[in-house]
């Protein structure tokens, strides 16, 4: 599905990512953790073509994502949320999550100037299926609420919903448990998983809160100082010595 | 009574075309965070255009509809080729260029069409309304085009996907871009619709100031003004902002200040503005994490 390879990222004299090398599966929920600053969310801004690595290469379904120009990363079905929430604050929460249905749509200008029968529909068919995304994200309540003024985790749930509304093969999900407190956390591990099971997406997710990344995992990558250390089963890589010394430090 | 009511009815004339030249600043502002200077230039120069095909015997409408096509394509041509190489560009080399635009557009209208004042048609049929010179038809024309005009624009950005691309890709770019909105298209079409509006004020304009290339640099000062009481910003404001100050400056110029000083009213709403409520009546006030 996801094939990363050799990707190496310099910021000046810094080797923010190290010949970083791992494959993800299809229906996969693959965990990538590692210490701060060890360069996971670098690694994510190269998926999405935010970064330009100098060496390696990342294939997607066999394709170069590098060699994709970046208005075309959400069409060939990779999504994302960021880490402190991206929403274009002005709009709904339903405006949120059409736009994201964009790169599925595809009336011209001309046409949509003169608002033809065919956008006319395709607009209706963008709204249907953002309410029904609405809906799975339980997010009803606030449909025609300016985005900006709503409380954290429930932006983060619109995030993720209009992430979903370009029908993601790949949804790659930059700490979705940030900020969230216990009981929030729980909530959406039961929603990454429905989104995997019933949304047919492969999920890649960055984060922090080691018992999510756990429990919801099939595999977990671990990375440090811009190497990977360790790739198995969160069961292996919980045993793994090298990610052991990694967030708990050696004896001096 | 007759002179505040003709007087209320020039100001809401002149209001609507400062809504006009205001909403195509605002537009521009909200995209790429520039006020564009050569906005009243650009106008102009359409308008010698809808002049010149007028003077060619193509008849109005399809004069005014061609000369909106013109404008639009020339606005987006501006993009792609003068601002989109500019896009890293410093602040300050961009109000430069645009600086540069307003004078080589305005150098060009008087080279191609000379510098003497020329009188523009009016659709509309003369005389008026109540027959006591209260409200003229291209008056209520003037309104009625532009209310129609803000009408369509508002369906577009509510109710199209194109119109919401656009609004996403002016509000947080990089995020539209991976939702996979071709953010610097968008912007070339905002130029392009920016230019097309400006033509419509300029042409609903010309008929009352006549035609000479200096025309627009008064109405832009107003537009500016009215993007400021509007909020620059909110396109919803400019528009209102428009009529505000259309209104105020006819009573002001009427009562108070004398038409001599009528501008400067227009500077004083700017600096007041600034001073008093930088957000403008209808602006959001930007609050910056840190």
């Amino acid at each position: 599905m996801l094939s990363v390879r050799g990707v190496t990222v310099r910021f000046g004299g810094v080797v923010a990512l190290d010949a970083v090398s791992f494959d993800v599966f299809p229906g996969q929920i693959a965990g990538l953790i590692g210490p701060n600053g060890a360069g996971k969310t670098t690694l994510f801004n190269c998926l999405s073509r935010l970064y330009q690595p100098s060496a390696g290469e990342i294939l997607f379904q066999g394709q170069s994502v590098l060699a994709t120009p970046r208005h075309r990363i959400a069409s060939i079905g990779i999504g994302r949320t960021f880490q402190n929430v991206a929403l274009f604050d002005r709009l709904t929460v339903l405006e949120n999550v059409m736009v994201g249905r964009h790169c599925q749509t595809h009336s011209s200008f001309a046409a949509n100037a003169l608002r033809l029968a065919g956008v006319v529909a395709e607009q209706a068919g963008a709204q249907a299926r953002a309410m029904e995304l609405i809906e799975f994200m339980g997010l009803e309540d606030f449909t025609h609420w300016p985005s900006g003024g709503l409380p954290f985790p429930i932006r983060k749930r619109v995030e993720l919903a209009r992430a979903l509304a370009a029908k993601p093969k790949l949804l790659l999900l930059d700490e979705p448990a940030a900020g969230l407190n216990h009981d929030e956390v729980h909530v959406l591990e039961a929603q990454i998983r429905r989104v995997r099971d019933t949304q047919d997406v492969t999920v890649l997710l960055v984060e922090h809160h080691m018992s999510l990344v756990m429990s919801v995992s099939d595999k977990v990558i671990t990375v440090n100082f811009g190497r990977k250390i360790a790739d198995g089963t969160p069961e292996e890589v919980r045993r793994d010595p090298e990610v052991i010394r990694a967030y708990l430090g050696t004896a001096a | 009574m007759e002179l505040l009511l003709q007087q209320i009815a020039s100001g809401l004339t002149s209001g609507a075309i400062y809504a006009c030249v205001a909403l195509g600043l605002v537009m521009i502002y909200v995209s790429t965070d520039h006020i564009n200077f050569a906005q009243g230039e650009m106008a102009m120069f359409s308008t010698y255009i809808a002049w010149a095909l007028i003077q060619a015997g193509v008849s109005y409408w399809v004069a005014f509809g061609a000369t909106m096509v013109i404008a639009f394509a020339g606005g987006l041509l501006i993009q792609r080729f003068i601002l989109k190489p500019l896009e890293h560009a410093p602040v300050l080399a961009l109000v430069v260029c645009f600086i540069a635009l307003l004078s080589i557009f305005n150098s060009m209208a008087g080279v191609i069409w000379s510098f003497t004042v020329k009188q523009f048609p009016s659709p509309f049929p003369k005389g008026d309304l109540t027959g006591a010179g209260l409200v003229s038809y291209h008056q209520i024309g003037v309104v009625g085009v532009t209310v129609v005009m803000l009408g369509l624009l508002t369906c577009f950005f509510r109710f199209t996907t194109l119109g919401l691309a656009m609004r996403a890709a002016a509000q947080n770019a990089s995020s539209a871009r991976l939702m996979g909105v071709r953010v610097s298209w968008m912007l070339a079409l905002g130029w392009g619709m920016a230019a097309a509006i400006g033509a419509v004020a300029g042409m609903l304009v010309a008929p009352i100031v006549f035609l000479d290339p200096n025309m627009m640099t008064g109405i832009l000062t107003y537009g500016f003004a009215a993007a400021l009481v509007g909020g620059i910003g909110n396109p919803g404001g400019a528009v209102i902002g428009g009529f505000v100050v259309g209104v105020l400056e006819n009573l002001v110029g009427t009562y108070i200040i004398g038409n001599e000083l009528k501008l400067s009213f227009a500077l004083v709403i700017i600096v007041g503005v600034l001073l008093l409520k930088p957000a403008g009546l209808f602006g959001r006030v930007n609050v910056k994490r840190v």
